[in-house]
């Protein structure tokens, strides 16, 4: 039979919610605890869990939108199930009062549970809202040692947490009481001998992780490594920089707004590597927008200067000032950190020689860059000391093959060795 | 020490308790002349004479008042009913009368009676003559009900049913007539209410009485050897008023409880100790109170299937790993 999930209280002070993404589409097979929403609560991101298996036959919200708490989200039941009732009755006919009914309670447990939990903590209660299943022995245990019921793993039937659960989780050293010991069965990692904390990923170090493990799979990385004769280029950045101080302008030409100008440059001489490689195939981008790797307290965000190609270095070096400046902020919208059809991370303010970045999707290619760096060198079989930095590309094979990257690189390389045609 | 079979300490009993107290006596079908259906009374029609051990006709509700009226009238009779199938029969007087004499009276009268006999299983008697019913007396206010397990239990619990002020109900298992173990040759008494350790360990609560007791025992012994896992068993001994006190601190130390008796599990005195348990000890159990009984049918006559109807180590030993999580 089919059921009614509705929009539970994930924090005890939760009155509506953003449903931030669905994890499930309609016709998705989905298991009971299986992740079915984001959504966004007034204190965080959470994840909604199902409480029933079966198939999603319908979806009552949209992404996006703001959902009061118990009003009805998604019907799970068996598939090709008629639920032409259901949706009458959820449009109005008294009998979704029941509907509502039946799920209530649970959802009202919720509270209750984060009061025998040691002080009432917003996001860390039963995310979920489902009851915890716990002896009652367990239960008395958990309260005089001042364990969270919620962080405790229960091995009995259905998951019941029981005595042996309860003296497990006194065992474990005191920081993971508050948060499960991590388990082994998604990562493979076992932290169990080396006392430590555990600490509860954030919606974008979550999105990292999933999004890298996802691209790291499922993407063919080739790489390509240059050496780049940075002398040109710095000794014009200086005198740039040095009548751009004197006529009292704020601007200050970075190496790294020199690098995307050129790489913009190269990509409208090389398009086959301004790709993605997608399901329908090969998805050819219009245009040339460059994501530029920027670290921020939470993660990592590509703040994305969109038509690099056709900016000056002037217009590219203020954007990505602004940018990366609202990024810390958090303040981007998905637009601009989601735009980019290339990427380049940069890592020479770190002293790094060189390095091998993961593609950033849907680009086909990301580029690495090294510090610039005095080192010996050979010219004219005279041993020198010249300006150098080593930049790695790394490319998508089904999408491009190395000759097309070879190519761009050496595009990217003679650009930034004859700075004067990134002004063309 | 010395070891005797069940009935001979029954025997003991009843001769000690008459030799003690004039006013005690013995009353049944078949006591008498032919020294008991079981021979409980052998040797007694010589010792005391027709005045104290009296064949009675077959009629169990007569001779039930009868013993109620001269308990009434101040003399300590014990009424031996062939089997409490029979006693089904004197309903009316055991429950109606003797239970209610003292409060209806308003304590002016008391009814000192044992009511005694065999119950239970007994080896393909058949549905109607294999019943354990003690679940008929614990029921009711007013009744004491005692079920021992051992040959000294049973003489030691005898006499302190005897000499007890109230109605005792006292169900014997049938099979355990002919079983033999110590018994003190001194005096002893076995307290009402008081339940016996008859096996120790931390792992989990076992409780029984009478007859279902060996099978506990031997389900315990089975896990023990092929689980590693220690119980406690608890004979309760008297059923009615039960040791809570015993239950309590064991089941204080090891958080579960299996109930095994021998008779049905609708609203018996196994339901009623799960209960009291569940209740009572709720903030103690780690897991739900087992139960092993007595299927929920008439009692089959073939031998198999009447083992097969009954509690056995098996089932005892799969119910207390799942009272273990095992």
């Amino acid at each position: 039979m089919a059921e009614v999930m509705e929009m539970l209280a994930l924090s005890p002070t939760m009155e509506e919610g953003v449903l931030a993404e669905w994890l499930k589409n309609e016709g998705d097979a989905v298991d009971e605890g299986e992740v079915l929403a984001e959504v966004e609560t007034d204190k965080a991101t959470m994840e909604m869990e199902s409480f029933y298996s079966g198939t999603v036959l319908k979806l009552l919200a949209d992404a996006g939108s703001t959902v009061n708490v118990g009003d009805p989200l998604v019907i799970i039941g068996d598939e090709g199930e008629d639920i032409s009732e259901l949706l009458d009755e959820l449009a109005g006919g008294a009998p979704a009062e029941e509907a509502k009914e039946e799920a209530k309670p649970e959802a009202e447990e919720q509270p209750e549970e984060a009061d025998e939990a040691e002080a009432p903590q917003p996001a860390e209660g039963p995310e979920d809202g489902r009851r915890i299943k716990a002896s009652p022995l367990a239960r008395r245990m958990a309260e005089d040692k001042e364990i969270e019921l919620s962080r405790v793993e229960g091995s009995g039937p259905g998951g019941r947490i029981i005595k042996r659960d309860i003296e497990a989780a006194e065992k474990a050293p005191p920081a993971e009481r508050r948060a499960p010991a991590p388990t082994a069965e998604l990562t493979g990692v076992d932290v169990s001998f080396v006392p430590g904390e555990a600490e509860r990923l954030s919606q974008m170090r979550k999105t990292i992780a999933r999004r890298l493990v996802q691209v790291w799979q499922t993407t063919p990385h080739f790489y390509l490594t240059r050496e780049i004769d940075m002398a040109p280029i710095m000794k014009h950045r200086a005198d740039i920089n040095a009548q751009l101080a004197d006529s009292g302008a704020e601007l200050k030409l970075s190496v790294n707004d020199m690098i995307v100008k050129a790489a913009a440059v190269a990509l409208s001489r090389y398009p086959d590597l301004n790709v993605a490689f997608t399901d329908e195939g090969l998805y050819r981008f219009d245009e040339i927008n460059v994501g530029v790797a920027v670290a921020i307290d939470q993660g990592l965000i590509t703040p994305t200067i969109k038509n690099a190609d056709q900016k000056s270095l002037g217009a590219i070096s203020r954007e990505i000032r602004e940018l990366a400046g609202r990024a810390h902020e958090g303040q981007l919208t998905p637009e601009e950190y989601s735009a980019h059809t290339f990427s380049i991370s940069n890592l020479g303010m770190y002293g790094i020689d060189e390095f091998m970045a993961v593609i950033n999707p849907p680009d086909a290619a990301i580029l690495a860059c090294g510090a610039v760096k005095e080192v010996p060198v050979v010219e004219d079989g005279e041993l020198t000391v010249g300006t150098r930095m080593k930049v790695s590309l790394a490319c998508d094979h089904r999408a491009v093959d190395g000759a097309v990257g070879a190519e761009w690189l050496a595009e990217f390389v003679a650009l930034l060795e004859n700075p004067m045609m990134l002004l063309v | 020490m010395r070891e005797i079979a069940f009935r001979e300490a029954l025997n003991e009993a009843l001769v000690e308790e008459m030799e003690r107290d004039e006013d005690v006596f013995l009353m049944g079908e078949e006591v008498a002349e032919y020294h008991g259906a079981y021979k409980v009374s052998k040797g007694m029609i010589d010792q005391f004479g027709p005045r104290r051990v009296i064949d009675t006709p077959i009629t169990e509700a007569g001779f039930a008042a009868i013993g109620i009226g001269a308990a009434l009238a101040g003399l300590k009779p014990v009424v031996e009913m062939m089997t409490f199938n029979f006693a089904i029969l004197a309903l009316d007087q055991i429950v109606n009368t003797a239970a209610k004499a003292r409060y209806m009276s308003n304590g002016q009268f008391s009814v000192p009676l044992v009511v005694r006999g065999a119950g239970g299983a007994g080896g393909a008697l058949a549905a109607q003559h294999s019943q354990s019913l003690e679940a008929q007396y614990a029921h009711v206010p007013g009744l004491k009900v005692m079920m021992p397990a051992t040959p000294k239990d049973a003489k030691g619990m005898l006499k302190t049913a005897i000499r007890d002020p109230d109605p005792v109900i006292f169900i014997e298992s049938e099979v355990l007539y002919g079983f033999k173990g110590e018994v003190p040759e001194e005096e002893y008494l076995v307290e009402m209410g008081k339940a016996d350790k008859k096996r120790e360990g931390d792992d989990c609560t076992v409780i029984s009485w009478s007859r279902a007791l060996h099978f506990a025992m031997q389900g315990a012994e089975k896990v023990a050897e092929e689980d590693g896992v220690e119980v406690d068993v608890i004979d309760l001994r008297t059923v009615r008023p039960f040791d809570r006190d015993m239950i309590r601190e064991s089941v204080k130390r090891t958080n579960r409880a299996v109930v095994v008796e021998e008779g049905w599990p609708f609203a018996s005195v196994g339901a009623s100790i799960s209960e009291w348990i569940s209740r009572e000890l709720f903030d103690w159990l780690d897991a739900p109170v087992e139960r092993v009984h007595q299927r929920d049918i008439p009692m089959p006559y073939a031998f198999n299937l009447e083992a097969a109807s009954l509690p056995d180590a098996d089932g005892i030993a799969d119910a207390i790993r799942r009272a273990c999580y095992l």
